[in-house]
């Protein structure tokens, strides 16, 4: 029998990723790619008004379109109308009102795809259209009229913290907004739904979480949990906007009615009508201090847009409240965060769940009042810097390793990279270092890492020990999703380190396991692994008592994280898992003439409790950055009067390698003291404080305040 | 769709006068998109590919002919000492993948605004060879586009490629702002080609058409080559442009930037001619 002590591959190695490189090559078979024989497609109909009474459906033209199966309405949804990861309030297909741009009212099953788009051409839908309710402002305000039965207001977290927010010798105000983010991920939403022989359906999805879906789709479907069963097929990236359905429902019904398999695949400009979007917000602080850089209250108000559906809102806004004063010693606080109902494109998760919002808000508060203390901003973050035993303004203490400060020192103290001779623009040729201005910025940001208050997003694992041809083969069976963050492999470090097993295989994740929670919350590792972790030790056990491997053992386990607890009416209760830190610093130079950045280098910081594997945590840090540093400098969706302005990749821009720096990186492992192998989940910190360190710098460069992101040339030259 | 694809270049001018409606496509950087979004649905394709007179080019009196199926790789590797400017704005189209494909009559006959390889064209008074079963014609490239997305090719004609002057010691720049580091549409770009008792310039993706700016010109041809003039050039430039708010940027800031590119390139060009 093997040991557990010396195995290759297992954990903390940098084992190669089993799907790089057939993604490098085009190899890799996407959910995009799926094909069955005798299968039909999928197109659906949207709705091109962001608000509008729909007054009749008429189908006709396009049944009797040659080559097309099924035109189906709602209708035809034989279960549950509606659909959402927090409330049912999202039409599987629009009835009675549309209320956002997109929101899908009709959906065909073709012989061919542009066949499947000509017939949706041809409904004909007759709308009222209604004056779109689109500033949160005025959605916030009793005047409005309610798009939902229980009225605009989603969610309103208010925390007070310590006592009424009082003296201070210097106080600093600012309102700070954040543009709508996309996720981005570049493989459109698709699935393959086939009929089966039990009045069932099986979906091959690209997802994050197999039983929501699951659940979600089989009540609009009115079938048992047991006939509709999930598979996940290849994602290609995530970000959250795979926490919510799509096409899953739709490419089920349409199996059903046809008796043919049906895929479904979005195109690029569909994409971005079909998931939720990161929110945007209006954030006001006001920050107190004393002359010696401590902090004496902060008040802030938040207000997110949640678009035309809830999708997770509501708790998205208790984050941005939770995480609103960023990882700072506070004594007092007063926070009010509100999410709202409006008619633009409908907001959910995407990395780092609003506290990416608030960090910049707290961020660019933090330089204020440094400037208006005449201190050092990386010194003033330093003197107010959380520790482990700090309190949350939820009233909770941290208990896990918090080095906010050793984090900063570690950004702070490394050497600034010199110049080398590249340019703002590149071979755009704009400058030759005229109106070129260096900046340097420093952020520090951290959020929860699983579900907070009070949920008990638990994870399964089957692993199954088997002797195939005399040598020993572990099978690990879950439903947690690879989206692209290395989970799978992951997992097989796990159960060669566990079991001292080298040949590992990770099998197809998919319902017929307990369900792994979602790949989101950077959870996935600590959840997921805890379970692989826990099932292993469990078929060791037996394995040992045995002493052989016989026909097999096999062993299913659950892991549970630490119960949390729901907010009160005052915002107070032990809500969150744990927590995870990363600081940044950003060094830019600026075209100050024209409002062009070029990102020279950013230095990060992060713990990440063990490094699972050194070269996926590198790739997530590095990923991370560039999502943030997209928000900070270009990538925003573009709404006007509930319009979608720019859904394609010619004008929602995101970073591209040539906007991507050297990143230099210092990872901490400060074992958590309640996970697996005391594991810290990666995936958001790198999104979150990276964003304002870029704006940062910046403003050091242009000295303007620059208060929304993502930056336009235009504020950064004061035009 | 038919799909259409002569062998040779008189094969494809016959093809396209039997299909007026045939669409040519060479890299098909545009065409595709079009196709693909269904915002365009010829009845032919007209396949140049595998036409070989139009992936030549060849020096001329005074210049230089380019054919249409040259790609902006080429351009960048085999013209960049001839045609500075033509490279610079070359490299500035898309990845290198869609640099591979694009070519220069593709541009030509998009005709956008923002046509990258626009600007240094009209910036050095290029001529567009057009060509069908009838003859060939050349048509200063100024009145070849006649609108965003326009021109005049008649509807049995072929873009055969694009002659460009090359005049002794001619200093050529071109700029473009984007909002990232690659891989952008033009916010607005700017080219100059200055040589003995002549300016050049050109705005791109700042008007319906790329325009010159000819007060600029004639300023800067007649100007001593300092600060001041510069200055006096880029303002010349900026209120020449026609520029709109949309989805990439706002006329004031194109109108400004225009102004900065336009002063810095015209320094640069200066100081080449004067080293």
């Amino acid at each position: 029998m093997s040991t557990v002590t010396e195995v290759a591959n297992g954990i903390g190695q940098s084992v190669r990723r089993p799907d790089g490189i057939p993604k490098v090559k085009g190899e890799f078979a996407y959910s995009s790619d799926m094909w069955a024989d005798g299968m039909l497609w999928g197109a659906t109909l949207r709705s091109p008004h962001p608000r509008a009474r729909v007054l009749s459906i008429d189908i006709a033209a396009a049944l009797a379109v040659p080559g097309v199966f099924a035109v189906l309405t709602h209708e035809d949804v034989p279960g549950r109308k509606t659909y959402g990861l927090e409330h049912h309030d999202q039409p599987v297909l629009a009835f009675d009102e549309v209320r956002y741009q997109g929101e899908p009212v009709a959906v065909v099953a073709a012989d061919h795809p542009e066949t499947a788009r000509y017939a949706a051409s041809k409904i004909e839908v007759a709308y009222e259209e209604l004056e779109p309710l689109v500033d949160p402002e005025f959605a916030l305000s009793d005047a409005s009229p309610p798009l939902h039965p229980g009225g605009n207001l989603l969610r309103h977290v208010y925390i007070e913290h310590g006592p009424e927010p009082g003296e201070a010798d210097v106080v600093v105000s600012g309102e700070y907004e954040v543009g709508m983010q996309d996720q981005a991920f570049l493989g459109p939403e698709s699935g393959l739904a086939i009929p089966a022989e039990d009045g069932g359906v099986d979906l091959f999805i690209a997802t994050q979480w197999l039983h929501v879906d699951r659940d979600q789709v089989a009540a609009c479907l009115d079938l048992p949990l047991e006939k509709v069963r999930f598979t996940l097929a290849g994602v290609g990236g995530a970000f959250g906007g795979r926490e919510d359905v799509s096409m899953q429902a739709h490419a089920c019904l349409l199996a059903l009615h046809t008796g043919r398999p049906v895929k479904m695949v979005y195109g690029r400009e569909e994409s971005f009508f079909g998931h939720v979007h990161r929110h945007p917000a209006r954030m006001r602080y006001e920050h107190g201090a004393y002359a010696d850089g401590r902090l004496a209250w902060v008040r802030a108000r938040i207000l997110l847009d949640g678009g035309a559906y809830a999708s997770s809102s509501s708790a998205v806004c208790s984050n941005a409240a939770s995480f609103a004063l960023g990882p700072y010693v506070v004594p007092s606080a007063r926070i009010d965060s509100y999410v709202v109902y409006t008619d633009n494109p409908p907001c959910g998760a995407m990395r780092g769940f609003g506290a990416v919002q608030t960090c910049f808000a707290h961020e660019a508060q933090m330089d204020k009042l440094a400037a208006a203390l005449d201190m050092d901003p990386v010194q003033l973050r330093r003197r107010n810097a959380m520790e482990t035993g700090s309190s949350m303004p939820t009233g909770a203490p941290i208990n896990c390793p918090a080095p906010v400060d050793e984090l900063l020192r570690l950004v702070h103290e490394r050497p600034l990279p010199e110049g080398d001779g590249a340019v703002p623009g590149g071979v755009a040729n704009v400058t030759r270092g005229e109106g070129v201005v260096r900046g340097v910025g420093y952020a520090v940001g951290f959020k929860n890492v699983g579900f907070s208050e009070g949920f008990d997003d638990f994870s399964t694992a089957r692993v199954r020990l088997s002797e195939v041809r005399g040598e020993p083969l572990v099978e690990v069976h879950t439903a947690a999703c690879e989206v692209g963050q290395g989970l799978v492999t992951v997992m097989a470090q796990i159960a060669r380190t566990e079991l001292g097993v080298e040949n590992v295989l990770v099998l197809p994740a998919d319902t017929q396991v307990g369900s792994a929670g979602s790949s989101s919350a950077s959870r996935q590792t600590h959840m997921t692994g805890g379970a692989v972790q826990a099932a292993c030790r469990a078929v060791r056990e037996e394995w040992e008592g045995r002493g052989a491997i016989g026909d097999g053992i096999e062993a299913t386990r659950e892991y549970h994280h630490r119960l949390t607890q729901k907010l009160d009416a005052k915002g107070q209760g032990d809500a969150h898992v744990t927590f995870a830190f990363a600081a940044h610093r950003a060094v830019v130079d600026v075209d100050t003439e024209l409002g062009l950045v070029r990102v020279v280098e950013i230095a990060t910081a992060q713990d990440v409790g063990k490094a699972m594997n050194p070269l996926a945590v590198e790739g997530q840090i590095e990923g991370g950055i560039a999502q943030g540093l997209g928000l900070a400098l270009m990538e925003e969706i573009q709404v006007v009067d509930g319009l979608v302005r720019n859904a394609s990749f010619t004008d929602y821009l995101i970073p591209t390698i040539l906007d991507m720096p050297p990143v230099e990186l210092d990872v901490l492992e400060l074992g958590d003291p309640d996970s697996p192998y005391g594991l810290r989940g990666i995936g958001e910190p790198p999104t979150i404080s990276s964003t304002p360190a870029v704006v940062a710098a910046v403003r050091a460069a242009t000295g303007r305040e620059l208060r929304r992101v993502p930056l336009r040339p235009d504020d950064m030259i004061g035009l | 769709m038919e799909f259409l694809q002569p062998p040779g270049w008189r094969e494809a001018l016959e093809a396209r006068a039997a299909h007026p409606d045939a669409l040519p496509i060479w890299g098909g950087t545009d065409v595709m998109v079009e196709l693909n979004f269904a915002r365009t649905r010829p009845a032919a394709l007209l396949d140049l590919t595998h036409v070989p007179e139009l992936s030549r080019w060849e020096s001329e009196d005074g210049g230089v002919r380019i054919g249409a199926g040259v790609t902006y790789t080429r351009l960048i590797a085999e013209l960049g000492d001839r045609l500075p400017g033509l490279a610079m704005a070359s490299r500035t189209v898309g990845s290198p993948q869609i640099r591979n494909r694009g070519t220069i009559g593709g541009n030509l006959g998009s005709s956008s605004p923002a046509g990258d390889a626009l600007p240094p064209l009209y910036a050095a008074g290029a001529s567009v060879e057009v060509a069908s079963v009838r003859g060939a014609r050349r048509i200063p490239i100024d009145e070849f586009i006649v609108g965003p997305k326009r021109n005049v090719l008649g509807e049995d004609e072929l873009i055969a490629g694009v002659f460009v002057p090359v005049r002794d010691d001619a200093a050529q720049q071109f700029a473009k702002v984007g909002t990232r580091n690659a891989m952008v549409i033009a916010v607005c770009s700017f080219a100059v080609d200055v040589s003995e008792g002549r300016v050049g310039t050109c705005i791109g993706s700042a008007g319906p058409t790329p325009i010159r700016a000819r007060e600029a010109e004639a300023f800067a041809a007649s100007a001593a080559p300092e600060d001041a003039a510069a200055r006096e050039f880029g303002e010349l430039v900026a209120a020449a442009a026609s520029p709109i708010d949309d989805v990439r940027g706002t006329a004031a800031y194109r109108r400004h930037a225009l102004s900065v590119l336009a002063r810095r390139t015209i320094t640069w060009a200066w100081e080449t001619r004067c080293a």
